[in-house]
């Protein structure tokens, strides 16, 4: 292959990216677009600019409401998936228990499990509990969606720390504690806040499994959901789309900082793969 | 554990197993009862009677044989299999040259793309399927689109409420879950190997037959995977976009665990998705196992 082959074929693959990458964010562009449309009607041509749908969303009790519910939901579940993500990944690595590769393995298990089944099954398991549909329930279930991502951020932080730090920790007499503690957790630090702020968007943004598990109070995806009944609706629907939009991209670019800032604390350059669920199926 | 052998001590050696399990309990907490309990109890209620108590009375196999005999069944499945199966099919084949220029030419910019390319997964999926519905509503975007450009009259294109929608928006929600596994497997590919390559005079297309897919098949496979297991089991899109002709498996699980109210009935619609799961996971590792003995 010659090398002016090989950058004609990469000029044709660029804009190929590029027209996918437009394929991509075209249609979710439309929803901010239309988010500003004087007219209930998402169609064209654009009827005159308005600010009106947002206006509508600031004295709507029941969104603030769902707000609260998902927040909270999303701070809990992605707290106790990001200290499982944490302690399962770095068990794992540390090696010589059989147990912590089989929870990890577990662990990343729900990648292969459709929402609507572990919808279900935590539906069971939490009549069963005497829980009900609740927000503990949802907690519950966003736990469940979260943990691959917490573990697949972490088992990739912990595998880039070289084994010699640990090594010199256990000479210099540190044990299992304080070499995590003191060691291992401040090393993976910026990793950790990654971890935790995507199993918050997992959770924030989850609607599959919410569906099944929300009793009373609904998370915001599933006050979404109702809205979408209702044709009239559809113009402030997009306008919180378009808030929430913009929160979860400001939120993943942060969590993708923090991310690189940690890899380059002991590594100096990494194969910069984004840390996602779907880098781990295998 | 043998370095910890260097600091023996019966104390330390006794804080380091409270240590261990300590460590190891959250994820066996989580993990034993989320994922396999919950599990076990679908597999449990499937077997049940459709009665009194939450879970179900006495022991049957019913359930499955009313699906096994009701046609109805076997179409909606099969639909799903074939929806499911166009959308991996679609995503694969659209994600593998964006792959392939990332890890083979993008250079500078690859940072910046993988960005781009990942930012979706962290977006919601109800707004994606949503801003599909007012795309394709017969009064939305894309016809008004056409009629203001002047390339139609009237609105042309009825695709919301056919199986076509609920493809065209699936296959655009998990676009970017096909990607990564791709990428990742192209990039183990030592350049080295095309060099050889082509230093023995493979042309082009051949090295890439040759060397470059063979060597990417268990990214492609997980690819596959990871796009076919949530589109399979999928009931949003269907109800948002695909109207009455779409109904996926999905869908009737969600109404046997809503109006329907009969979940012993539903579990056994779930335990039949996750043998199919099983029976395309097992599918794709021969498949790897054939492809990966060339490396």
């Amino acid at each position: 292959m010659s090398a002016a082959g090989r950058s004609a074929d990469g000029r044709l693959l660029g804009g190929y990216v590029v027209l996918y990458l437009v394929f991509l964010y075209l249609p979710v562009a439309l929803i901010p677009l239309f988010s500003f449309n004087d007219s209930i009607q998402a169609a064209f041509p654009l009827k005159g600019f308005t600010l009106g749908w947002y206006q509508s969303l600031a004295d709507n009790e029941a969104l603030y409401g769902a707000l609260l519910t998902s927040l909270f939901v999303a701070m809990i579940a992605a707290s106790v998936a990001t200290l499982c993500g944490v302690t399962i990944a770095y068990m794992e690595m540390r090696g010589g228990s059989r147990a912590a590769s089989v929870i990890s393995g577990l662990a990343r298990l729900p990648i292969l499990i459709p929402g609507v089944v572990a919808g279900i099954a935590l539906l069971i398991l939490v009549n069963l509990a005497g829980l009900g549909p609740s927000r503990s329930a949802v907690v519950l279930g966003h736990v469940l969606v979260a943990l691959p991502t917490t573990v697949v951020v972490m088992r990739s932080r912990f595998a880039a720390i070289p084994k010699s730090i640990a090594e010199a920790a256990a000479d210099l007499g540190a044990t299992g504690w304080p070499t995590f503690a003191r060691i291992m957790l401040p090393l993976a630090a910026p990793a950790i806040g990654s971890a935790f702020m995507l199993a918050f968007l997992t959770s924030f943004d989850e609607f599959i499994v919410a569906f099944f598990l929300a009793g009373a109070e609904p998370t915001l995806p599933l006050f979404i959901w109702g809205q979408l009944r209702f044709p009239k609706a559809l113009p402030s629907v997009m306008a919180l789309g378009t808030t929430i939009l913009v929160a979860s991209i400001a939120i993943a670019a942060l969590a993708e900082a923090l991310r690189r800032r940690g890899l380059s604390v002991t590594r100096p350059a990494p194969g910069r793969i984004p840390a996602s669920p779907v880098t781990a199926t295998r | 554990m043998t370095r910890d052998a260097t600091t023996a001590g019966a104390l330390s050696a006794k804080r380091d197993t409270v240590f261990t399990a300590a460590m190891l309990l959250p994820g066996a907490l989580a993990t034993v009862v989320l994922i396999l309990f919950a599990l076990s109890l679908v597999l449990f209620l499937s077997l049940r009677n459709n009665a009194g108590p939450l879970l179900g009375e006495g022991f049957t196999i019913e359930n499955f044989v009313s699906i096994a005999i009701d046609p109805l069944y076997w179409t909606v499945i099969i639909r799903s299999l074939s929806i499911a199966g166009l959308v991996t099919a679609a995503t694969v084949v659209t994600a593998y040259p964006v792959a392939y220029y990332l890890a083979f030419h993008a250079g500078s910019r690859r940072g910046l793309i993988l960005f781009l390319v990942t930012l979706p997964f962290w977006t919601s999926y109800l707004l994606r399927v949503f801003a599909w519905k007012i795309v394709l509503a017969y009064n939305g975007v894309l016809n008004s689109a056409l009629i203001v450009t002047g390339l139609q009259n009237e609105p042309a294109i009825a695709l919301l409420n056919t199986p076509a929608a609920v493809v065209i928006t699936l296959a655009h929600a998990y676009a970017p879950f096909a990607i990564l596994p791709i990428y990742v497997s192209l990039q183990t590919i030592p350049t080295s190997l095309l060099e050889a390559a082509s230093d023995l005079g493979a042309r082009p297309f051949t090295s890439f037959r040759r060397i470059v897919l063979p060597n990417s098949m268990p990214g492609v496979l997980a690819a596959a995977l990871v796009v076919f297991v949530p589109t399979v089991g999928d009931y949003v899109t269907p109800a948002l976009v695909g109207g009455p002709s779409s109904t996926m498996i999905g869908s009737l699980i969600q109404s046997q665990f809503g109006k329907a109210n009969d979940w012993p009935f539903g579990s056994a619609l779930a335990v039949v998705v996750m043998l199919v799961i099983l029976a395309v996971i097992l599918l794709a590792r021969h498949a790897d196992r054939a492809f990966g003995s060339r490396t």
